[in-house]
């Protein structure tokens, strides 16, 4: 009987390891997929000119396959979303912790918890509809569809995470800073900005750099309002982003301009993999503090 | 500057950001209410689409949004759960704990559309396209979703209940079945709906795994079958097809669910924290 209960024991461990091991496994597969299935074309093109060639044309009787401009859009797409989101997003949140009513608090935060469950292909489709209309009729450009429209889309996606997690950090910061810069005859607004601002510092960046992986990780919306012709990033142009870059020829892609499609993806995952060192980076010198 | 004109600034700053967020909450909600609900009817509801009639009815598309949150729940829930028990009772190493958390943590950073070409390469290929792939690629996507929330939930069980079990003499197992498990219900509740909101909104995942066939199935055929969530099929009605009024009518059918889901987790959360208070 108590062989048996210890047999049972071992055997339920084994499988609660096993079920907790499931998560490293789908990290080393995807990883191990996205290696194996991204390098075959990177060797066939050659490491320089795929990352650094200007010109992508795959479909071209004469292939070429560089994704520089694919790199230099989700670049410029996403610190354009963070020069929009990140100043509207840090002030936002910096009402929400600091200053709100609590009334005013709880629908607020009710919207951006809305805001963050809106799916990507309804951003996609407002934007569609009144973004690039827009863009064409204010900047008397012949298409709305352009990096401005796609930036515009991903700086409001990105207001979500910015605020939550801001707001989060803010809270944390211990109420005794406050205190003492309020006897010390600091304003309230002084305060937030001076004391509690760099107090939650670290949270604040981590709130960026989420925003960042939000803004080069997504593809639905782009694809909708990019226009999504692999032109060299402008203003006005319209652009493929490293994700739409993947999304808009898979369908119909064959041999090597499918290869390199998974090429691309890889970039993009690397492109990821850096961004979550980084949060993880200013997460672990939150706990320090 | 002059401390007044910092303070006038800072406090004009907040105001306008803040007006800003929620007016454009507002004015997204406003607009695709308005433009989509004129576009749902009964009919609208409950046909599937034909191209000899001209009739568009997303019947279909609600039935395999349905399927594939289904099937993806009733495998990630044993997967996520399971990891999480791991974690909190079962792990001696904490170097491995370590490394599942940073596994877990990767898995939420990675962007859908890598999971939906991994997806593919994995899954499409054994399964073909079919809303099977698509739920599989969405476990792996929702893991780390169900895996955080139980682990939150378990970390609230009193220690004393644990060590009261093993000194009435039970085994570890008795205890986790009989002590730690009842007591991670709520996170498994409240994983369960963030993850359910999650699948509702993607679409980059599920565009090459499900693909974007419209037919109408039962639900073992269903799983066998390409098909088109009510996301994919917005996506493409409004991409491919140029039908506006379709993709509003199902943009405010999702807004209408998600702002559920945003309220059914709230108050999971709520009952569940007033409950544990009283315990």
């Amino acid at each position: 009987m108590k062989a048996k209960q210890a047999y049972l024991e071992t055997f339920v461990h084994g499988i609660f390891l096993i079920l907790g091991l499931v998560t490293v496994g789908c990290v080393l597969l995807i990883t191990a997929y996205l290696v194996i299935s991204g390098i075959p074309a990177i060797r066939q093109i050659g490491l320089v000119p795929f990352l650094f060639g200007s010109q992508w044309a795959s479909t071209a009787a004469e292939p070429k396959y560089g994704i520089l401009p694919f790199i230099l859009t989700s670049v410029y797409g996403t610190a354009g979303a963070i020069v929009l989101g990140v100043p509207v997003g840090f002030l936002t949140a910096v009402y929400l912790a600091k200053k709100a009513p609590k009334a005013v608090k709880e629908i607020v935060g009710q919207a951006v918890s809305m805001l963050a469950g809106i799916p990507s292909v309804v951003y996609g489709l407002v934007g569609m509809m009144v973004l690039v209309p827009g863009i064409r009729k204010l900047f008397g450009v012949p298409d709305g569809a352009s990096l401005l429209a796609a930036i515009i889309v991903l700086a409001i996606m990105i207001l979500p995470s910015i605020i939550k997690m801001s707001v989060t950090a803010l809270e944390a910061v211990p109420k005794e800073y406050e205190d003492a810069s309020l006897a010390l005859g600091a304003t309230p607004e002084e305060t937030w900005f001076r004391v509690s601002v760099p107090a939650a510092k670290s949270g604040i960046a981590a709130a960026v750099v989420l925003g960042v992986g939000r803004a080069i990780g997504e593809a639905m919306a782009v694809m909708m309002v990019a226009g999504n012709a692999p032109n060299m990033p402008g203003l006005f142009q319209s652009v493929r982003f490293l994700t739409t870059a993947v999304a808009s020829e898979m369908s119909y892609s064959s041999g090597l301009q499918r290869q390199a499609l998974f090429s691309i993806a890889l970039v993009l995952f690397l492109f990821i993999m850096l961004i979550n060192a980084a949060l993880n980076f200013f997460l672990k010198g939150g706990q320090k503090q | 500057m002059s401390r007044k004109c910092y303070i006038r600034l800072t406090r004009l700053g907040m105001y306008l950001a803040t007006a800003i967020t929620a007016g454009l909450t507002l004015f997204l909600a406003g607009y695709v209410l308005a433009k989509g609900i004129p576009a749902l009817s009964w009919n609208f509801l409950t046909t599937k689409p034909s191209y000899l009639s001209g009739n568009i009815g997303i019947l279909p598309d609600i039935l395999n949004t349905l399927y594939i949150v289904i099937a993806t729940l009733i495998i990630v829930i044993p997967l996520g759960v399971g990891a999480a028990v791991y974690l909190t009772e079962y792990a001696g190493n904490q170097k491995l704990v370590s490394i599942i958390e940073y596994a877990a943590e990767a898995l939420s950073g990675i962007p859908s559309i890598i999971y939906g070409l991994v997806g593919m390469l994995m899954f499409a290929g054994t399964f073909g396209t079919s809303l099977m792939a698509g739920a599989l690629t969405l476990v792996i996507m929702n893991l780390p979703t169900i895996l955080r929330n139980t682990q939150e939930s378990l970390k609230t069980v009193p220690q004393s209940y644990r060590e009261g079990a093993f000194g009435l003499g039970a085994g570890k197992w008795r205890v986790v079945r009989t002590v730690v498990l009842p007591g991670c219900v709520d996170g498994v509740i409240t994983g369960c709906i963030l993850s359910v909101g999650r699948i509702l909104g993607e679409s980059a995942a599920l565009l090459f795994t499900a693909g974007f066939a419209h037919a109408l199935n039962g639900f073992w055929d269903g799983l066998h079958s390409a098909g088109a969530t009510l996301t994919v099929a917005l996506y493409v009605y409004a991409k491919e097809q140029g039908e506006f009024q379709v993709a509003f009518g199902i943009a405010a059918i999702l807004l209408v669910l998600s702002f559920g889901i945003n309220l059914a987790a709230g108050a999971v959360t709520r009952y569940y924290r007033k409950k544990n208070a009283i315990d």
